[in-house]
């Protein structure tokens, strides 16, 4: 792949950062605010691709990629397959439990100052999901990106 | 001990889900560490999947199976349909005799195509995702039959979908596969459209989406509303397409003929599940009250009845044409699928009649016998033609020849297969046919003899495959011999199932497709445990049948030793004689291609096959149009033939 211009290169080395924070804060609040694993991977694989588009980078690690794309799908599965410990399976094992890990409590209705006011670190496995769902997202559409610009590439260069 | 078997049982729905998924996401893992662990490691994942679902189903089995037992995820057992509002909020799975009757059908054909695999597919790269996808197929199917949630049948409907069309992409330096894969998926993706849609109906009109309370909710009504049948209509001609009946048939051979061969057995599996979504819609959905909505499942049985017959019919007679192999046994899939609509259809069109007991039952029982004799033979036919293009490397009829005498035990697998599904006694196919021949025969005379005609077309069909690929002198270009072991066994696990079934087709449908009948109706038949099978006006004993041709066989061979051994003829008597017509041409024998076997057939028959081969087209504007078309059509019928009466 060929680098793209200068303009091109600027912008996304100044994109990059805000809408990869912007994508994380999606991801992370999916159990909060709409959206979700989904829509924040899709923020974060866009502006990879971005990347990868604008430098010409041949660099990018095919099988690392599919690696984390079968970690992230395993983590999914295994959060399920966890709730198995506590007699069901997808059960929320971890909401309201003592492990540290996204197990704060939501509190009482009274608490409430805004419908989407909550801890961010609650929701147990859903909030798990979320970044499973995440980066699976980000390395498959960031693959599919680049296997699509790679093959419109090779196809100029057979002309 | 039996604590810890009972958890078990109880979480075993989930379980066999759950675990091919695991498998499924780890294999590009474990595939680093080499080709066999791979293996190994796929085939494990189907296997540990398929032992829970025995276990369920012996367990479900023992207790009748009209119980439907729910598995609500994420929940204790307190509170297992947690209310919110009046919605539930999680999702349950329901298993009854009919979901692990379908299980167990699903297993088995996924079994034997994963070791199947290991050979035929040894030589491509790009396996880890192969196996991948494979396991998502397994899964996706298993899915769709132990849901009791329609969004959640949606999402195994589409995973199933899609992964199927990127496996039927795999053979990726041929064209046509991909074309084949795309049709596929785009069809199947707009059929989840339209899916999507009805389940968007219900939901908006009752607020579920559990199959449970969704049911209750449209039997609850005073008379059933304009939604309910809009969604109806829509649901069953999705799950039709799927399932590939007539006239939604077309990217169902583009895809069967060019994804690999275990693909293709896992892609009748799949179709089987769509028919059970079929019945699961009729029975299930719209079946909880039948006061309400009888006059319309009354109306689906004769249209699925309409539609079982267009597809043995269009099916049968497009096999007879064909000289791809595969596209052949694909037409020949569609066929068959007819068979199970029939017999479900008049099972359906006379629900809460008098006329239930007297054939219905005996047609639904043929009907859903047939899922699984179809799943088993189906599947072991697509091997074998996987195993004559892994010989010969080309899918032409016409470029084939003397496999015979170099792939016995190919050979023997094709036979035990065609005779199958052409209803050659003894096999299991006859038994299940038998079933519906006689109920539909009562029904409808009309209908029952075409349902014996396709059944002779299917044989002509099958002798026609027979005579191209393995009769014929030893060719030198197919050297090589039998195929591995690893495919044989594949086959083998099919062949094996098919004979115990054409032995005691009456215990199989005592313990297995009873209590299946039973969950979908919800009335409970008399069963009677014998080796004899009864059809309502017949009965059938696959043992009586082999004893008699033995006896018959021991006559004959006396006959043949008392005769006179110096009459054999020598030099020009042993020749054929073709009715006078020259047997060799300079010196090399007359060999009719398999185009030309039913030449005289096809002519005759032409004013039938122009337009109907016109009509298959290869277009995919004309593929949408048949299936929108249909679905208009279905929807006008239940919405305004009440009206109109």
């Amino acid at each position: 792949m060929e680098r793209m211009s200068s303009v091109v290169r600027t912008i996304t080395k100044v994109a990059f950062g805000p809408i990869f924070i912007f994508g994380a804060y999606i991801i992370l609040h999916g159990h909060l605010t709409p959206g979700g694993g989904f829509q924040g991977g899709a923020l974060i694989a866009s502006v990879m691709a971005l990347y990868f588009v604008a430098f010409g980078d041949e660099r990018w690690k095919k099988k690392l990629m599919s690696t984390l794309e079968s970690i992230g799908l395993l983590t999914f599965a295994s959060a399920g397959f966890l709730g198995l410990t506590a007699g069901f399976f997808f059960f929320n094992f971890l909401a309201g439990s003592k492990i540290p890990f996204f197990n704060e409590q939501i509190p009482s209705m009274e608490g409430f100052v805004h419908p989407n006011w909550a801890p961010l670190f609650s929701a147990g496995t859903v909030s798990v999901m979320n970044i499973a769902v995440g980066l699976e997202v980000v390395v498959g559409i960031t693959l599919v990106v680049v296997a699509m610009g790679l093959f419109s590439f090779a196809g100029k260069e057979g002309e | 001990m039996m604590d810890a078997y009972d958890t078990f049982i109880n979480n075993a729905p989930a379980l066999a889900v759950a675990i091919p998924l695991i498998f499924a996401f780890s294999t590009p893992l474990v595939s680093k560490l080499g080709d066999r662990v791979r293996n190994i490691f796929a085939l494990l994942g189907v296997l540990i999947p398929s032992l829970i679902i025995f276990l369920l189903a012996f367990d479900v089995l023992s207790s009748g199976g009209m119980e439907t037992r729910y598995y609500v995820f994420g929940s204790d057992s307190s509170t297992r349909f947690p209310l919110v509002g009046g919605h539930i909020l999680r999702i349950a799975f329901a298993v009854d005799g009919m979901s692990v009757f379908m299980g167990l059908l699903i297993s088995v054909v996924a079994l034997s195509a994963v070791i199947y695999s290991m050979a035929y597919i040894r030589r491509y790269s790009g396996l880890d995702k192969y196996y991948s996808l494979l396991l998502l197929v397994f899964t996706a199917n298993l899915g769709m039959v132990l849901t009791g949630d329609i969004f959640n049948l949606f999402v195994w409907f589409e995973i199933s979908s899609v992964s199927l069309s990127a496996l039927t992409a795999f053979k990726a330096n041929r064209g046509e596969s991909f074309e084949g894969a795309a049709k596929y998926l785009i069809y199947a993706s707009v059929a989840g459209l339209f899916f999507l849609i009805a389940i968007g109906l219900l939901y908006g009109q009752y607020g579920h989406l559990n199959i449970k309370f969704l049911s209750s909710a449209i039997g609850g009504n005073e008379e059933m509303m304009m939604v309910d049948k809009i969604a109806l209509g829509l649901l069953v001609t999705v799950f039709a397409l799927k399932a590939g009946s007539v006239p939604m048939h077309m990217a169902t051979p583009d895809a069967y003929g060019e994804a690999p061969a275990p693909i293709t057995a896992m892609f009748v599996t799949a179709s089987q599940a769509s028919l059970y979504a079929i019945f699961r819609t009729g029975f299930t959905l719209y079946g909880s009250n039948l006061t309400v909505t009888g006059e319309t499942l009354h109306i689906l049985g004769y249209i699925l009845v309409a539609l079982g017959i267009l597809s043995m019919f269009v099916g049968v007679t497009m096999a007879l044409v064909q000289k791809d192999i595969k596209r052949l046994m694909a037409y020949h899939a569609i066929s068959q699928t007819g068979y199970m609509l029939l017999g479900v259809g008049v099972g359906l069109a006379v629900l809460d009649t008098a006329q239930f007991a007297e054939y219905g039952r005996t047609a639904m029982t043929g009907g859903i016998f047939h899922i699984f004799n179809h799943a088993l033979y189906k599947g072991l036919l697509f091997l074998t033609a996987g195993a004559i293009i892994y010989r010969t490397g080309t899918k032409d009829l016409n470029k084939m020849g003397g496999l015979g005498r170099d792939m016995k035990l190919t050979a023997l697998f094709f036979i035990i297969g065609a005779l199958a599904i052409a209803g050659i006694p003894p096999m299991n196919g006859f038994a299940s046919k038998l079933l519906i021949y006689e109920s539909v025969f009562k029904f409808n005379p009309i209908v029952g003899a075409i349902a014996m005609l396709v059944s002779l077309l299917t044989l002509a069909s099958f002798v026609k495959v027979f005579y191209a690929v393995f009769m014929g002198p030893r060719r030198s270009e197919f050297k090589g011999g039998e195929v591995p072991a690893s495919m044989l066994t594949g086959m083998a696990i099919l062949g094996g199932v098919i004979l115990v079934f054409s032995v005691f087709p009456s215990l199989v449908v005592t313990s297995l497709v009873d209590p299946a009948v039973n969950a979908l109706t919800y009335i409970e038949g008399e069963t009677t445990r014998s080796l004899t099978l009864f059809t309502g006006s017949g009965s059938w004993n696959t043992l009586v049948f082999l004893g008699a041709v033995m006896v018959a066989g021991i006559i004959g061979l006396l006959l043949f030793m008392m005769g006179n051994k110096g009459t054999v003829p020598k030099g020009e008597g042993r020749k054929p004689y073709l009715f006078g017509n020259p047997t060799e041409i300079e010196g090399r024998p007359i060999v009719v291609p398999a185009s030309n076997v039913y030449w005289g057939f096809t002519t005759a028959l032409s004013k039938y096959y122009k337009p109907t081969e016109k009509a298959h087209s290869a277009l995919f504007n004309d593929y949408m149009f048949w299936f929108v078309a249909t679905a208009a059509l279905l929807i006008s019928i239940f919405a305004f033939l009440e009206v109109l009466t």
